[in-house]
């Protein structure tokens, strides 16, 4: 009894530092965003200055929002591809060729971000296509398929592919079976996709980093550029709101994932 | 009889190098009750999949109405399936699942309802209507599958075991409901099924299958009473099969025995195989019959007793309404015309 009181003692001392050391500088990144004063270690009291700032910055709300509507985009282009290939996938007979396959859609996910980034670019350089918006969301549609298709499979690993069958028995041509039979089976792990491809684009400093150009800056490489040129508190305030809104998406996430089945696709996200 | 509705010919299908349907040659007429019935893996569903179109023949040809099937998608077959596993669709209730195929012929919400509404009377699941598919049991899934596959009133209804997750009551009740349905409507039913006893009571002709092959095709009594090998013997109900000579025309010897048939067409001397239905078999006391035993077990069947009759090492199945103790010494007798020769196979 004892020694199990001490056992979870420690766990949750462990439990408390781990959580201290991963939470604490966004907790005084966030307090600080509302401090009244340019300081970045002295309390000036309460205020709203630096999101009034934030919001009536052209250049900051230009990033913004690229960042947006490149991650729109990027979602949803990638969860069509994404679903597209997945069906692909799972229609392999060849069990083989079906693990290669597997096997090279999840590369991107586990080699490095730079690899992929510096890649990308270099493909862009040598088919001359100007770096710019377009190439960023190339880039990003590219990096966000895999994560589409890691949701989507086991959805259509759990289909009954009777399912499918019986609609086609039924009179339906195969394009309204998919849409009235399988779709609406593997929907759950299609917004799935999408809201992780979302959330990844948002976040992606460093791909984008490699395959923008002409000017054209998501927020994150803004905030990186700026914050080179010396610190200002308006950040604070920006990282807060970015912050807040990724974990938003996070949370939404793991809900619907933990929710419907127990395999969860955001494993993959750590 | 009508014209041939369904024709196979010469039909071969082979999964990555296993031969499933080996040269099947078979015609399935307008308004039949046809029953493909073997033992599991024997290419049942393979054969009721390729008339569906969700298979295509290796080799040979499959004809409807006389137009060949070749090419001609699932979808606009004739033809609509009670799928093994039912393939309910499971974000639909009950009502759109049955209403399904009805939308896609894009008829009148009115008919529409009282089609579905007719077919869950049919299938006794009045009220059913706005029940989730995963609420159900597996015996009213099955009820489900096929109330929306016969709603579509589909020239020919394939049925892949419909009634395997049944009760016996239960079972027994759709086997005539499903017999009246298939009169009533004039549907031509391919029914699948492994339980030959449900193959015997509701069909008009029997296809039994090996591996396969087709081993016999004939009416429920034909393949009953003249099972073509000791195979169809077997499989169509209890036999006692054993190995004889055929001395000459109507007279076999089997066990240094020699008995009475009305077989004939066979070379002298030549060996083959005795079927004896258990039922046909009356226990005699001894030196009465012409085959002696002893009693080895009595089990009661309800209606009847059955009986294993040991005799120099052989051991007959025997059904009889009056019971002999255990151990006693009998004899058995067989009529001439309940003794079936077969071939070796
Ligand atoms: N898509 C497939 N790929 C490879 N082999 C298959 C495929 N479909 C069926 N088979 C094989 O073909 C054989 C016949 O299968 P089928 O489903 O027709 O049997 P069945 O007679 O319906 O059996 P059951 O009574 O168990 O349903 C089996 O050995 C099965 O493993
Ligand atoms: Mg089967």
């Amino acid at each position: 009894m004892k020694k199990h009181f001490f056992k979870s003692f420690i766990e949750n001392i462990y439990l408390f530092l781990m959580f201290l050391f991963l939470y604490f500088p966004i907790v005084i990144l966030m307090i600080f965003s509302f401090n009244s004063i340019k300081s970045t270690s002295n309390w000036g009291g309460f205020s709203t200055r630096w999101y009034v700032q934030m919001f009536s910055d052209d250049a900051l709300l230009g990033a913004f929002g690229t960042t947006i509507t490149i991650a729109i985009i990027a979602a949803l282009a990638s969860c069509v591809i994404g679903t597209a290939a997945a069906i692909g996938i799972q229609g392999f007979r060849s069990k083989r060729l079906k693990g290669l396959i597997n096997a090279v859609t999840n590369l991107p996910m586990v080699s490095s971000e730079l690899v992929m980034g510096v890649s990308m670019m270099m493909l862009f350089l040598t088919v001359k296509i100007p770096l710019g918006y377009f190439t960023l969301l190339l880039a990003h549609i590219t990096f966000c398929v895999p994560y589409v298709i890691v949701s989507v499979l086991p959805k259509l690993v759990q289909l009954d592919a009777g399912l499918y069958e019986a609609a086609l028995d039924l009179g339906a041509k195969p394009f309204y079976a998919f849409r009235k039979v399988v779709l609406p089976e593997i929907k759950p792990g299609i917004i799935s996709g999408m809201l992780i491809a979302f959330t990844l684009s948002i976040d992606d400093f460093v791909i984008s980093f490699f395959t923008t150009g002409n000017g054209v800056n998501n927020l994150s490489i803004y905030i990186y550029s700026s914050v080179r040129r010396g610190v200002n508190p308006m950040y604070n305030a920006l990282s807060t709101v970015m912050f807040i809104l990724v974990a938003i998406l996070l949370f939404i996430i793991n809900k619907r994932s933990s929710s419907k089945t127990g395999d969860s696709p955001i494993g993959v996200l750590g | 009889m009508g014209k041939h509705l369904i024709e196979f010919k010469n039909v071969c299908k082979t999964f990555d190098d296993t031969e499933v349907l080996k040269n099947i040659n078979l015609h399935i007429d307008e308004n039949e009750f046809l029953t493909l019935l073997g033992p599991s893996g024997c290419g049942k569903s393979t054969l009721l999949r390729i008339i569906a179109g969700f298979e295509e023949p290796t080799s040979g040809s499959v004809c409807f109405e006389g137009a060949d099937l070749c090419g001609v998608p699932a979808y606009e077959r004739k033809v609509n399936t009670v799928f093994q596993r039912y393939a309910l669709f499971p974000h639909l209730d009950v009502y759109d699942n049955i209403a399904f195929g009805l939308h896609i012929k894009k008829l009148g919400s009115k008919e529409i309802d009282s089609k579905v509404r007719r077919v869950l009377e049919l299938v006794n699941l009045k009220g059913f209507e706005r029940r989730t598919i995963g609420s159900l049991s597996g015996g009213q899934q099955q009820r489900i599958a096929i109330a929306r596959a016969i709603v579509n009133e589909p020239k020919v209804l394939l049925l892949d075991e419909p009634l395997a997750a049944l009760d016996l009551k239960l079972r027994q009740g759709m086997q005539l409901e499903l017999k009246n349905m298939q009169r009533e409507l004039g549907i031509t039913f391919v029914y699948v099924t492994h339980d030959q006893e449900e193959a015997l009571t509701m069909s008009d002709t029997i296809v039994v299958m090996k591996e396969g092959t087709i081993q016999q095709i004939g009416k429920p009594t034909d393949i009953y009473n003249e099972p073509k090998n000791a195979y169809v013997a077997d499989f169509i109900g209890e036999s006692n099969i054993i190995s004889g000579i055929m001395k000459h025309d109507c007279l076999v010897n089997i066990m240094d025995t020699d008995l009475e048939c009305v077989d004939t067409g066979f070379a002298p001397d030549e060996s083959v195989d005795v079927v004896i239905r258990p039922e046909d078999i009356y226990i005699l006391d001894p030196d009465k019959g012409k085959i002696t035993g002893v009693v080895e077990s009595v089990t009661f069947k309800g209606v009847h007793y059955e009986m294993v009759i040991d005799s120099n090492g052989f051991k007959w199945l025997v059904h009889d309404t009056a019971k002999y103790e255990v151990g006693s010494d009998v004899s058995l007798l067989v009529k001439p015309f309940d003794i079936h020769i077969m071939k070796k196979s």
